[in-house]
């Protein structure tokens, strides 16, 4: 399952100021669309606004054609999966870090073991499942906060600057995991970055913002 | 010989029992509450804010004597007849006790990163999942404030001794009696009874902290 995405007349403000204003902005189905543009430029918001954590003051939002009320409804952000920047994981095990989402929607114990199991296996990191997350590095961490969502089997997928923390050997090793990884599971991929590799070896689809506007979209 | 007293007894339990419910209440109040002042934004927050901290501060007495007027037969609440009974005591201690807990419960809520509200958000936290989650995360400084709001009530007197009365086999408590025994010239009775009530708060505190630490990083 995958979610196309339509925004229509999006305006976001913050402070009394714009932050976001999109006229017209098509997210294509099961593809991976690449965010990029200058701090400041709207990229986080607009994922904030996809994930349901803020609401637009003005504008339509199609969900697979149908117009959506409320994206901050708990039914549409049960289908969306968020990644950020910093892997924000819990004082708790590995184990219990990644089923977390998957006991939030009451899935039955048993089945959340065998889909964490399924995931921590191929992102390899099936061998830190028993440890604290306090103790992991950055790039174990990053690939918990990843497992974290991919067990979600998410419509969409939203990838904030996921490689922006770590060192230039392990953002490397895991950007051809997830190159892997991305064509396996059918959610529709939106990850913001600064860095036109990640644009090369992921993205199907470049959006630049610029000042809370879409400034060119273009196929990689 | 102070433990063949069977008043000894009777004062030592309805001290525990008296503060162990001041301060179950006072839990019901502040996690709830200190959690919605440190989560959400709204108009005279900073205010309400102020009122709990300065409520953190209320001299016993004080509270005593306010509970005291509320509760006398003349008062306001006086056709309740709790004046001089354990219920009396429960109701002023869970007044000194609440704004404690309130205060330090707001205090860790907003200790942990902002971003992290979010984050539980994105994995489809409802609101209560995303609340308990996030109690789970503070549990350390939560058990804190639990330790602080049973430490300002199970050694304080003036609230008690105003409203209870100080009554045998009613409303006598620990620190009561101590006071009581001290005003007759009986020190080494009144020195027994204040080394049991250290005895009891520390064993209380000593379950407590050992319920917190498990599980914390080495």
């Amino acid at each position: 399952m995958s979610m196309r995405i339509e925004l229509r007349n999006i305006f976001v403000h913050r402070a009394g100021l714009p932050v976001l204003e999109i006229t017209n902005l098509i997210l294509k189905e099961g593809r991976v669309h690449a965010l990029v543009g200058p701090n400041g430029a709207g990229k986080s918001t607009l994922l904030m606004l996809l994930t349901g954590l803020i609401a637009p003051e003005q504008g339509e939002i199609l969900i697979n054609g149908q117009p959506v009320k409320d994206l901050r409804d708990l039914k549409y952000r049960r289908r969306v999966g968020l990644v950020m920047q910093d892997p924000l994981l819990l004082n708790m095990s590995v184990y219990e870090n990644i089923a977390i989402g998957l006991h939030f929607r009451h899935v039955p114990g048993r089945e959340i073991g065998r889909q964490v199991e399924d995931w921590v296996t191929r992102l390899g990191i099936l061998h830190l499942l028993a440890r604290k997350a306090s103790t992991l590095s950055g790039g174990e961490a990053q690939r918990v906060a990843l497992a974290r969502v991919f067990v979600l089997q998410p419509e969409l997928l939203l990838l904030d600057e996921p490689f922006g923390a770590l060192d230039r050997k392990t953002r490397i090793g895991l950007l051809n995991e997830l190159k892997i990884l991305l064509p396996t599971t059918s959610a529709t991929t939106i990850f913001s970055t600064h860095d036109e590799r990640e644009v090369d070896v992921l993205a199907d689809n470049r959006i630049e913002l610029a000042s809370g506007k879409i400034s060119a979209t273009n196929d990689v | 010989m102070l433990f063949n007293n069977p008043d000894v007894w009777e004062i030592t339990l309805l001290s525990i029992k008296v503060s162990g419910i001041a301060t179950l209440i006072s839990l019901l109040i502040g996690f709830p509450f200190g959690t919605l002042l440190a989560l959400n934004k709204f108009p005279g927050r900073a205010v309400l804010l102020t009122l709990i901290n300065t409520g953190m501060a209320l001299p016993p007495v004080v509270v005593g004597l306010a509970v005291a007027m509320t509760l006398w037969r003349s008062g306001p609440l006086g056709s309740l007849h709790l004046i001089y009974t354990p219920s009396a005591i429960i109701i002023a201690q869970v007044i000194i006790s609440a704004p404690v807990v309130t205060g330090l419960t707001t205090a860790s809520m907003q200790a942990l990163d902002p971003r992290l509200r979010l984050q539980l958000q994105g994995l489809g936290a409802s609101r209560s999942q995303m609340v308990f989650t996030i109690w789970r995360e503070a549990r350390l400084s939560l058990f804190a404030a639990l330790m602080a709001g049973f430490g300002s009530v199970i050694s304080e007197v003036g609230a008690s001794m105003m409203v209870g009365g100080n009554i045998r086999h009613q409303t006598r408590v620990l620190t009561t009696a101590i006071v009581l025994e001290t005003n007759k010239g009986e020190f080494i009775s009144a020195i027994a009874l204040g080394i049991l009530l250290l005895l009891i708060t520390f064993m209380i505190n000593f379950a407590l902290t050992w319920i917190q630490q498990r599980g914390v990083k080495r």
